[in-house]
């Protein structure tokens, strides 16, 4: 990894597959901590952000988006290769993204529906997680990330300690910050206590019950919650939708849409 | 109880106000978006009036019930736990200078707090985090400090809530100790006071600086039937006899598969819990890696990470997580502390989001237990 370096700075590459760009515009949003993290690494590839390109191999990619094409695939082969370390960040990286709703459709009719020429289209039948096809060394979550959650991992990489993210549920999250459960006090149907910990609680932070947009949670009793978000009223189908957003491809919440179909 | 004097709701508000000019933070309960919590209160108009909560297993609301009593409802969601054991401490901050290397200890930062409505219960959970932060060799002097500093008004309690179980326990609904000034508030057609008595010397001179009338002849009968009617409402409750045997020799009891079907691990119960201690303990340093803090933080023995050790994690099931709870708090803390960690409160009932209540689980464990002693199956 050393001889990676320059000026002694690790070098960064940022990378975009299929998403909305909002992720890795975190970065650019970290405000009072940009100029410390950009006097901390050399930002040798990042588009969104600057025309400078430097070719790799670079100490940390940090990866956004799910892998949609066989393009994609071969793609995110050759960034594995470049990165001494590989990071990703957002639901769809994570996850495979909200796109990964068709993963319960087949791909032929949206193609034949949506494009002039669907013999131009090339794409997987699924959009999947970046850790699908190759190693990742970390998972960042969230749709969008916590920036702050961006720079931990990041400074946690440069000075080789553990990320302090954790993996347990909102509620923690909640009580610690002094919130009132929604759920159990307004009846809101609420997917904190099986979603993980990383926004700072946001909705319920205003009366408003979790989307869950951080994905599963470290043991997510997902049955347990439908059964109490039923008694709430919420009838099959929007539990299904409940779990069916951002995260839909995340194994705990693929099963539990699932068994509500 | 000392002496007992009656306060009227206008010596309540003097007392507040002497608090603050003392220097203290007042903090007690007030009403915010629909759920009783404890916070900053600047005056009595700040109390929640009329307001009284029902509580059910994972069910709480809030509701005016047009009346006047200041302290008419049961228990909040969270306990003054918060004010004393904050849920983020930084310990020490570590400074790299070159080839030299800082270190400094956090020194008290706690305001001194003083807490208006503390009910009985919470008198005793507080009595309890007292034993575990000062004994032994491992002091947790922000926790120390912030109770050396503490002022508290108890308000015995006038309603029972459908999960309160002190009873049980013997932690209410009348307040013995561990309290500056002790209330109970009675409301009438005609009148609208508190019968207090002094519980230290401190309490004893504030009660004298505000010089309300000494209590008149039928003022304690009214109280203690106030604390009677309460505790006859009490509906829940633990069998406490033989309780910390009974769990440790069922560890492998069917019925911790069947709460572990239920129960979410999202650590509701004791983050809300009066007593729950656990922390961990995080280790930053800022992007220069020149300046690194530890912090500690509340954490659960719900948490993956609580039970991760070099080599692996020895409480991964739901079930083992449960069970740790539990048998703690009910069994295993009576060796390590010389009291149980449960004071009856309800809170993990309450705000368990799927209603798990702990004095059924028991229930189910002693039921089948007494099943097969009986020779049933």
């Amino acid at each position: 990894m050393a001889q990676r370096r320059t000026a002694g700075k690790p070098k960064v590459a940022v990378f975009k597959f299929a998403s909305c760009d909002g992720c890795q515009l975190s970065l650019l949003d970290a405000e009072e901590s940009l100029l410390d993290v950009a006097g901390a690494i050399d930002i040798a590839f990042f588009p969104e952000a600057s025309r400078r390109m430097l070719r790799g191999p670079y100490d940390v990619g940090i990866v956004e988006g799910s892998i949609t094409t066989p393009h994609d695939v071969e793609h995110i082969r050759a960034i594995r290769k470049s990165c001494g370390a590989l990071i990703t960040i957002g639901a769809c990286a994570t996850a495979g993204g909200i796109q990964a709703l068709r993963n319960w459709k087949d791909i032929r009719n949206f193609v034949h529906i949506v494009y002039a020429s669907p013999e131009y289209i090339s794409t997987l039948d699924r959009s999947l997680p970046v850790g699908s096809f190759v190693h990742v060394d970390f998972e960042l979550r969230g749709c969008p990330i916590n920036k702050y959650q961006l720079i931990e991992v990041i400074n946690a990489f440069i000075n080789k300690r553990k990320p302090n993210i954790r993996t347990y549920s909102v509620c923690m999250e909640c009580k610690m910050k002094g919130n009132e459960c929604v759920m159990v006090a307004h009846g809101e149907p609420c997917l904190g206590p099986v979603t993980q910990a990383g926004c700072g609680a946001i909705c319920p932070s205003f009366n408003r019950g979790c989307y869950g947009c951080f994905g599963p949670m470290e043991s997510p009793n997902t049955p347990a919650l439908s059964t109490k978000l039923n008694e709430l009223g919420e009838s099959k189908h929007d539990i299904k939708l409940a779990f069916r957003t951002f995260n839909a491809y995340a194994d705990a919440f693929r099963k539990e849409s699932e068994s509500h179909e | 109880m000392n002496e007992p004097f009656r306060l009227s709701t206008e010596d309540l508000q003097h007392i507040v106000m002497s608090l603050q000019q003392k220097g203290y933070e007042v903090i007690g309960p007030r009403n915010s978006d629909g759920v009783i919590v404890y916070d900053r209160i600047h005056s009595t108009d700040d109390l929640p009036a009329g307001f009284v909560d029902e509580q059910a297993p994972g069910m709480y609301r809030l509701a005016k019930n047009g009346g006047t009593q200041f302290f008419g409802y049961t228990l909040p969601p969270q306990s003054w736990k918060r004010f004393l054991y904050l849920p983020r401490r930084e310990l020490i901050a570590f400074d790299k200078d070159g080839k030299s290397f800082g270190v400094s200890h956090q020194k008290d930062e706690a305001k001194p707090y003083a807490f208006i409505g503390a009910r009985p219960c919470e008198l005793k959970a507080i009595s309890i985090q007292d034993r575990v932060f000062s004994s032994g060799d491992y002091l947790d002097d922000g926790y120390l400090s912030a109770r050396r500093r503490n002022f508290i008004i108890a308000v015995n309690c006038s309603h029972a809530g459908e999960n309160c179980f002190c009873t049980s326990f013997g932690t209410g609904p009348e307040a013995e100790s561990g309290f500056d000034i002790a209330l109970t508030e009675i409301v009438n057609e005609e009148k609208h006071f508190f019968v207090a008595g002094a519980g230290s010397d401190s309490g004893k001179s504030l009660i004298e600086e505000i010089g309300p009338a000494r209590a008149v002849e039928g003022d304690v009968d009214a109280a203690h039937e106030v604390i009677r009617k309460t505790s006859d409402a009490i509906t829940k409750s633990l069998d406490i006899a033989g309780l910390p045997k009974l769990l440790s020799d069922n560890s492998d009891h069917p019925h911790w598969d069947d709460v572990a079907k239920r129960c979410l691990t999202c650590g509701n119960c004791t983050m809300v819990c009066p007593t729950c201690f656990c922390s961990t303990v995080e280790d930053a340093t800022d992007l220069s890696g020149k300046t690194a803090k530890r912090t500690r933080i509340w954490d659960s023995c719900f948490t993956m990470d609580f039970a991760r050790v070099s080599g692996g994690n020895f409480r991964i099931s739901a079930k083992s997580r449960y069970r740790q709870w539990l048998t703690h708090k009910l069994s295993s803390w009576v060796e390590q502390f010389g009291v149980s960690g449960c004071v009856g409160c309800g809170r993990c009932i309450t705000w368990c989001p799927v209603g798990i209540d702990l004095t059924a689980e028991v229930g189910a464990i002693k039921g089948g237990v007494a099943k097969q002693e009986n020779g049933g199956s």
